[in-house]
């Protein structure tokens, strides 16, 4: 019997770039929700930093390295990337195992934010949306999680079965920066 | 033609164009207006209603007149203003609403026939008879009347959207915007200047003055060298703030790629949504003409206009000139077209105590009462003093009847502005857009200096405003003449004089209006059609309000002002529906198996957002009922897989979860065991059926729900409401899963055959009885069974993590068709369901309840639930309302369609007799014969019954069976099995 | 127009899905009899002047919001999360 395949949700679409921009997928594993029950919160946090060194981020932001991360992710829910939420969260919070289900893409270059101008409604210059900025906002028609983590590169989550779409917004979005380059 | 020594173009480019097809060639700088002029073309269009030939009347973007048809290689776009157009190497530029030629257009007989076309003519005339309207007025009319044709075909220019945020938002680049902007700029604020201009700069780039010292312009360009090195400062010109809205957002339009000849990849517009905390406008003013006899000839144009075409471009158009005003401007046009070697036959000024001049003669207390010449130009214009009339040679004319703010944005949120007595002019007052001041120009200050002033104060304001301290650093001197005006809108007269140039409304059109009892302005404006066209009436607005104010005996402000609305310039539609072409239209949703499923050669079809198969043709299968039928057969006979992933999964975790899910559902989960899954009906608030689907209890604080397709997202909104809003006091969380699993149906006899073969651990009836669920492995990964079934067959839908779905799906395929079985789409999953009884979205539409599909004892009496209230009113169930049938047809015709509706068996097919409609349809290879299900008055109660079921649409009619829903396998053996 | 979220802050429109009078969160108990469920299923004021309405932060955080808002003036005059808000606990 054959093993099962796995396939990344960006598989066969990324990397790309248009001149000094790319787009290339980020290999989040695994992602976890976390939503604590009531009055949990603190416990919650306590509990992710006593066991994976990151806290429940405050709205907006995110928290950790490259290894670990603790995304804000919605109202009382974050995302834990990179750890399997440690023993005993899930008496305090709901867990679930929503590794499959975001296509994760990082842009980086030097006009990252004219290209998301395009199509984020939000603030994302650095003065307003700096590293460890983490929200949820739209990307064009799409629900998605936008977070800085280098002055020039910003990783977007989307749903995965709209990945195809994602790329493509993302690519013309890229394209039409690109080509205002003086040349 | 054009002047040596003068205009701020680059003579070392020279630029090659075309207009009608004639090659011209003018310079880099020159807008398509300007080098026109510059080559002696001053015929420029043709007028909307009487097709009276037209010159350029602006210099700006308000410009009524030059629009014009450009062509690019690739594309080209209808009516653009030649005074905004920047001319590129090879554009092709063409005039329009003429035939067959802009010099003979056969339609200027309507100028003769003008006593007949004067406002409310086709009110009057096209009335009667009826019919002839649409077939005959109208067409004639449309081709008559209007501007530049589409070339109808497909757009393929590409247009963008952007969103900008600053705390200062400085809509104009004149001399009050760059302050207001430097100002800004050096306190740290974060400001976005935007111009509509190639350039800032606004009047001081058409104008001879100084500022400290050094030319205007020399100060535009150090202005702008600080303000682009300011890191808070962000320019954007060829920008055009279109609207102002509620909350500080402002739209604007972007000319990016317009004056390219190629543009290799650039979007041709960008639509700007600005988000600002607070605004300054500095939108400068507009300069309105007189009304007087033939003021629309080509050749007569505002003097500032001529101002502009002499210093910015280097053009005039004409070597002997007559400029006419009530105001100190005109003087100075006169002044500077003397200065550059034009020859000033007369200044005309009604205001009888004016300064004479030695360059010039000066004729005071006089009017220009008509304009002769031919459709070129201007010949010679008649001059009335109180003594009498003389006829004074010339080319061209100039002339002003002073400057209107141009207030425009101000009114965006429905705000008035208010009547200025000493500049006869409107100006915005406070307020009238949150957050956003007017300065110079456009608040009536009309000096330099003023301007200058006026935009560094307000940019100190609101920088105070913000929270920023800012100083006001010395100002720049400049030019402080005060201006002076006498009012004159309308030179009285017999013939046609102009107000709206665009939509060819005279002084007469409004006097009529006023005769005819339309007073208030917004109905002469709806009347005449002042206003109305693309340049929104901005050269003509104040001018008909005064003649209106005038024939009624009113003043001006008692008259009232029309409503200025978004867009301030035109914007075409590709850049408001910027990136929603195409692919961008709305998100597709591809399941995991997507690519397995287009190998197969499965057309897709929508469901949503998602693409699902239709059906999987074989080779010999000529019709998608072919493949149907064998799909059903297949699933009945042996074993089916479909890719059931886009039913929406919610994860409903915590302590209070099954008692949230018995308030969101009409029946009861709190009973439901551990590793069981349950059906579940959820209810709108009215009472009415929301969604379906099954939700499985993982454990004793965690379930699993499944939504339809089509109500995923509904679904979750509705649950997070209930949650937040109704019932708070519940600790439970809800989060989606949708994307998470790749999940599968395999259906049919032999599906437990084909999952033993698979997962790690083989199954059977006694540990996965129906309705069951769990956690299975297979090949080492960790997935989820549900033995569940849409078909009414022996099922299961697997789970696995989305990663592995491609994979499986594969996998499955191949095994299925070991099994004699295979995959299956969308038309076969309907079969099946229909054969069943089953209901989607067709059946609970939104206007039934749960007693309409049979369900109404799900609805539990022993629980409140969302809908259980208002379910149980009188008329929400029993006899009179249209119940849940099964049909099949037993007349000469066979076939079902959906949509059609019921009828007693010999009652008249009309409304007063409808008893029901059909809503899923399919052919039943199973039973053989076509399968309905339907909606039928008291239809429990009248099985066995014939009716007629009627499509008026596809003009069908036929006698049916009236048969339990549920018409295959009533007692359901084969889902236990 | 713009809504202050109050876990966002101030965002776009777009963002936010509309459902109608905040009076939906003042469900009556299901004995309260026809009149009262009536009124509180189909009985709307239309003022013009302050509302209360409830939006959802549906492109955002996923908040139920009570926004406070004029119909003449189109201003916002507050925003609270719908859970907070009292009357919202059966």
């Amino acid at each position: 019997m054959a093993d099962l395949k796995s396939l990344s949700p960006c598989a066969g679409l990324l990397p790309l770039s248009r001149g000094a921009l790319t787009l290339e997928e980020v290999a989040w594993d695994p992602i976890w929700s976390v939503a604590p029950y009531k009055g949990q919160m603190q416990d919650v946090s306590d509990l992710l930093n006593a066991a994976l060194g990151v806290g429940f981020p405050v709205p907006g932001t995110w928290d950790g390295d490259a290894n670990v991360r603790a995304l804000w992710s919605g109202l009382d829910q974050a995302f834990l990337v990179g750890a399997k939420p440690p023993a005993g969260l899930t008496a305090r919070a709901a867990v679930t195992d929503n590794s499959d289900s975001w296509a994760c893409v990082a842009l980086s270059g030097d006009d990252v934010e004219e290209v998301l101008a395009r199509l984020v409604p939000v603030d994302l210059r650095e003065a307003a949306f700096g590293i460890g900025r983490c929200i949820r906002t739209q990307v064009q028609h799409m629900a998605c999680v936008v977070l800085r983590d280098a002055p020039d590169r910003f990783v977007i989550m989307a749903f995965r079965s709209m990945a195809g779409t994602l790329v493509h917004e993302l690519d013309v979005a890229m394209q039409g920066v690109d080509a205002r380059k003086p040349a | 033609m054009r002047l040596d020594g003068y205009g701020r173009i680059d003579r070392s480019v020279p630029v090659t164009f075309s207009f009608d097809g004639k090659s011209f060639v003018g310079f880099q700088g020159d807008t398509l207006a300007s080098a026109l002029l510059a080559n002696d073309i001053t015929l420029m269009g043709r007028s909307f209603k009487y097709h009276r030939p037209r010159g350029v009347l602006s210099a700006g973007s308000e410009e009524p007149n030059a629009l014009m048809t450009v062509k690019r290689s690739g594309g080209g776009d209808p009516n653009v203003r030649a005074t905004v157009q920047e001319i590129f190497d090879g554009m092709q530029a063409f005039s329009q609403n003429r035939w067959p030629s802009l010099d003979w257009d056969l339609l200027s007989i309507n100028d003769l026939a003008a006593p007949f076309l004067t406002a409310g003519f086709y009110y009057k005339t096209f009335m009667w008879p009826k019919p002839f309207w649409e077939k005959v007025y109208e067409p004639f009319i449309r081709r008559a009347a209007g501007l530049g044709a589409l070339d109808r075909v497909h757009n393929l220019d590409r247009y963008e959207k952007a969103y900008a945020f600053c705390d200062l938002l400085v809509i104009g680049g004149g001399p009050a915007g760059l302050m207001a902007a430097l100002t800004a700029g050096r306190a740290g604020v974060d400001v976005i200047l935007v111009d509509e201009d190639v350039q800032p700069g606004g009047r001081l780039l058409a104008e001879d003055e100084c500022i400290d010292g050094v030319q205007a312009t020399d100060w535009v360009t150090a202005t702008l060298e600080e303000l682009e090195a300011l890191p808070t400062v962000r320019v954007m010109t060829r920008t055009a703030v279109t609207g102002a809205y509620d909350g500080g957002v402002y739209g604007a339009i972007e000319r990016v790629g317009h004056h390219r000849a190629t543009l290799g990849g650039l979007p041709l517009e960008c639509f700007w949504r600005i988000m600002a905390k607070r605004a300054i406008l500095a939108a400068g003013s507009i300069e309105r003409p007189v009304a007087f006899r033939n003021n629309d000839r080509p050749g007569v144009m505002t003097a500032g206009a001529m101002r502009a075409y002499l210093h910015r471009w280097g053009v005039v158009p004409a070597q002997n000139v007559v400029v006419f005003g009530n105001n100190d401007d005109a003087h100075r046009t006169a002044r500077d077209l003397v200065a550059a070697g034009v020859h000033v036959a007369a200044l005309v000024d009604i205001r009888p105590d004016v300064v004479k001049s030695d360059a010039y003669q000066v004729i005071a207390g006089a009017v220009v009462s008509d304009v002769s010449g031919g459709r070129n130009g201007v010949e010679s214009v008649r001059v009335t003093t109180p003594n009498g009339e003389s006829r004074i040679q010339c080319g061209a004319l100039a002339m002003s009847g002073g400057w209107n703010p141009t207030v425009h944005l101000a009114c965006h949120m429905n705000g008035r502005p208010v009547w200025n007595e000493d500049i006869s002019a409107f100006v915005p007052a406070p307020d009238m857009v949150p957050g956003l001041r007017a300065v110079g120009a456009a608040q009536g200050v009309f000096s330099t200096h003023g301007c200058l002033r006026d935009g560094a104060e307000a940019a100190v304001e609101v920088a105070r405003e913000l929270g920023v301290s800012a100083t006001e650093t010395a100002l720049p001197e400049a030019d402080d003449t005060p201006y002076a005006l006498r009012p004159l809108w309308a030179v009285p007269h017999k013939g046609r004089a102009w107000l709206d140039f665009q939509n060819d409304v005279t002084v007469k059109d409004v006097t009529q209006a006023a005769t005819e009892n339309f007073r208030s302005v917004e109905h002469m404006k709806r009347y005449t059609t002042q206003g109305m066209a693309t340049d929104q009436g901005k050269s003509s607005n104040v001018a008909a309000l005064a003649v209106l104010a005038d024939v009624t005996g009113r003043s001006i402000p008692e008259t009232g002002t029309t409503t200025f609305r978004p867009p301030f310039v035109p914007v075409s539609i590709g850049a408001m529906g910027a990136g929603a072409q195409g692919k961008g239209f709305a998100p597709e949703r591809k399941t995991t198996s997507h690519a397995a499923t287009v190998e197969r050669g499965a057309p897709m079809i929508e469901a949503g957002l998602w693409y699902r198969p239709s059906y999987f043709p074989k080779a010999d299968e000529r019709t998608w009922r072919e493949s149907c039928d064998r799909e059903v057969t297949m699933v009945r006979d042996s074993v089916g897989v479909c890719d059931v992933s886009t039913l929406g999964k919610i994860d409903i975790q915590g302590p209070d979860a099954s008692a949230f899910l018995d308030f969101v559902y009409c029946n009861t989960f709190s009973t439901l065991k551990p590793g069981r899954v349950r059906y579940g009906l959820m209810l709108r608030e009215d009472g009415h059926v929301m969604d379906d689907g099954t939700t499985a209890r993982l454990d004793e604080t965690h379930f699993v729900m499944t939504t339809t397709t089509a109500a995923a997202g509904q679904v979750m909104q509705h649950l997070e409401w209930v949650h937040q809003g109704v019932r708070p006091d519940l600790d439970v969380r809800i989060i989606s899963a949708t994307e998470q699993w790749a999940q599968f149906a395999v259906a049919g006899p032999k599906s437990r055959e084909l999952l033993n073969g698979l997962l790690d651990e083989s199954i059977d009836s006694e540990g996965w009885p129906f309705m069951a669920c769990g956690a299975v492995s297979l090949m080492g990964v960790e997935g989820r069974l549900f033995r569940i079934s849409f078909s009414g067959e022996h099922a299961y839908e697997l789970a696995v993590p989305s990663r592995y779905g491609d994979s499986l799906y594969r996998e499955l395929i191949a095994r299925a068709e070991g099994l004699g079985g295979g995959a299956y789409g969308m038309e076969a999953l309907n079969v099946l369901r229909i054969e069943k009884g089953f209901i989607t979205h067709s059946e609970i539409h939104g206007r039934v309840t749960a007693d309409d599909i049979g369900m109404g004892r799900m609805v539990s009496s022993k629980k409140d639930c969302v809908g259980k209230t208002m379910s149980e009113r009188p008329g929400l169930s029993g006899a009179e309302r249209e119940q849940l049938v099964g049909l099949k047809p037993i007349g000469a015709v066979k076939q079902l369609t959906a949509g059609a509706h019921l009828f007693e068996r010999n009652a008249a097919p009309n409304r007063a007799n409808d008893h029901g409609y059909i809503t899923s349809v399919g052919f039943s290879p199973t039973l053989g014969h076509f399968i309905g299900l339907g909606f039928l008055l008291n239809g429990r109660a009248r099985l066995g019954e014939t009716v007629k079921m009627v499509d008026h649409l596809r003009e069908l009619e036929t006698l049916c069976e009236v048969i339990d829903p549920v018409m295959f396998d009533p007692d359901g053996g084969r889902v236990r099995g | 127009m713009r809504i202050t979220c109050p876990i966002c802050g101030e965002r776009d429109i777009r963002e936010f899905t509309y459902k109608g009078d905040a009076v939906a969160l003042d469900r009556p108990a299901p004995d309260a009899g026809d009149e009262v469920w009536d009124e509180y299923m189909h009985l709307r004021d239309n003022p013009a002047g302050v509302t209360r309405e409830l939006w959802m932060h549906s492109g955002g955080c996923g908040a139920w919001l009570v926004v406070t808002r004029d119909t003449v003036t189109h201003e916002i005059v507050g925003v609270a999360l719908a859970r907070d808000v009292e009357g919202a606990v059966a």
